[in-house]
């Protein structure tokens, strides 16, 4: 009996072949801010779960979550947040049908990364005013 | 000659094996998250940087405590299921079913305490007389 042999294939999407674009970029930041995000949510539950413990452990957990690596981090995620909300929002335009001209896709993933940062600045305005 | 007839082949739930049910439940649940994320946003960097007692009065009043709740229970599931995407296209075999269910449990894993620490502050909350 002959085995069947797996054929190496390369494997999608081709990365290496790929020339960098607006619309192929912006998918991939979708991937990237959505599973990072959870490092965020990971802190942001462990000073959750020490605020419900101790003064202690509130007092060791929220000195790493208010401190310059927490700030990093959050500052970091809420960019996340904000790009992937944009960018969620684009595919549901998409879902419909519209807006899927080269030109009209490109410009929306402009938008989510414009819009990203802009949110990002308003929302950290908003929550120190 | 083709035994298939076109709407056989057109109807059913192709591929996936489970049809359009994971991109309709991606779409239903980011809609939600969609209307929720911007108050939690706010709820969760203002009490951000204060003190225990603040944080505690805060998480177990009925709206922050209730939002938190969703947010991270409709979030979790819906990171879970969206990295299966990634997962499908980066790995095969049984290193992504090893991959998937180690987000899987991750994100009930993250639940689970969000849920813990939020029923437990609500209860510190009520001893404190805050409510």
């Amino acid at each position: 009996m002959a085995e069947a042999k797996p054929v190496e294939r390369p494997l999608s999407p081709h990365l290496q072949i790929y020339r960098p674009q607006m619309t192929s970029f912006s998918s991939i930041m979708t991937r990237i801010t959505g599973n990072g995000i959870v490092v965020g949510v990971i802190l942001l539950v462990w000073w959750l779960l020490a605020a419900a413990t101790s003064p202690d452990y509130f007092n060791f957990v929220n000195a790493i979550a208010t401190s310059w690596f927490g700030d990093l981090v959050f500052t970091l995620c809420l960019l996340g947040v904000w790009y992937h909300y944009l960018a969620g929002i684009r595919h549901l335009i998409f879902d419909t049908g519209r807006c899927l001209e080269i030109e009209t896709a490109e410009m929306l993933g402009w938008v989510c990364v414009i819009g990203s940062v802009v949110l990002t600045l308003l929302t950290l305005i908003i929550i120190h005013l | 000659m083709r035994y298939l007839t076109d709407r056989k082949r057109a109807v059913g739930n192709g591929a996936s094996g489970t049809g359009t049910e994971h991109h309709w439940w991606m779409s239903a649940s980011g809609v939600a998250l969609a209307f929720m994320i911007p108050i939690w946003l706010y709820i969760v960097g203002t009490t951000l940087g204060t003190d225990q007692q603040t944080v505690i009065t805060t998480f177990s009043n009925p709206f922050p405590a209730i939002l938190t709740a969703l947010i991270v229970v409709v979030g979790m599931r819906h990171f879970a299921k969206g990295a299966e995407i990634w997962i499908e296209d980066y790995l095969h075999g049984t290193a992504a079913k090893a991959t998937k269910i180690a987000m899987h449990s991750l994100a009930y894993v993250i639940i689970a305490t969000a849920l813990y620490a939020l029923g437990k502050m609500v209860f510190i909350g009520l001893l404190l007389g805050a409510n």
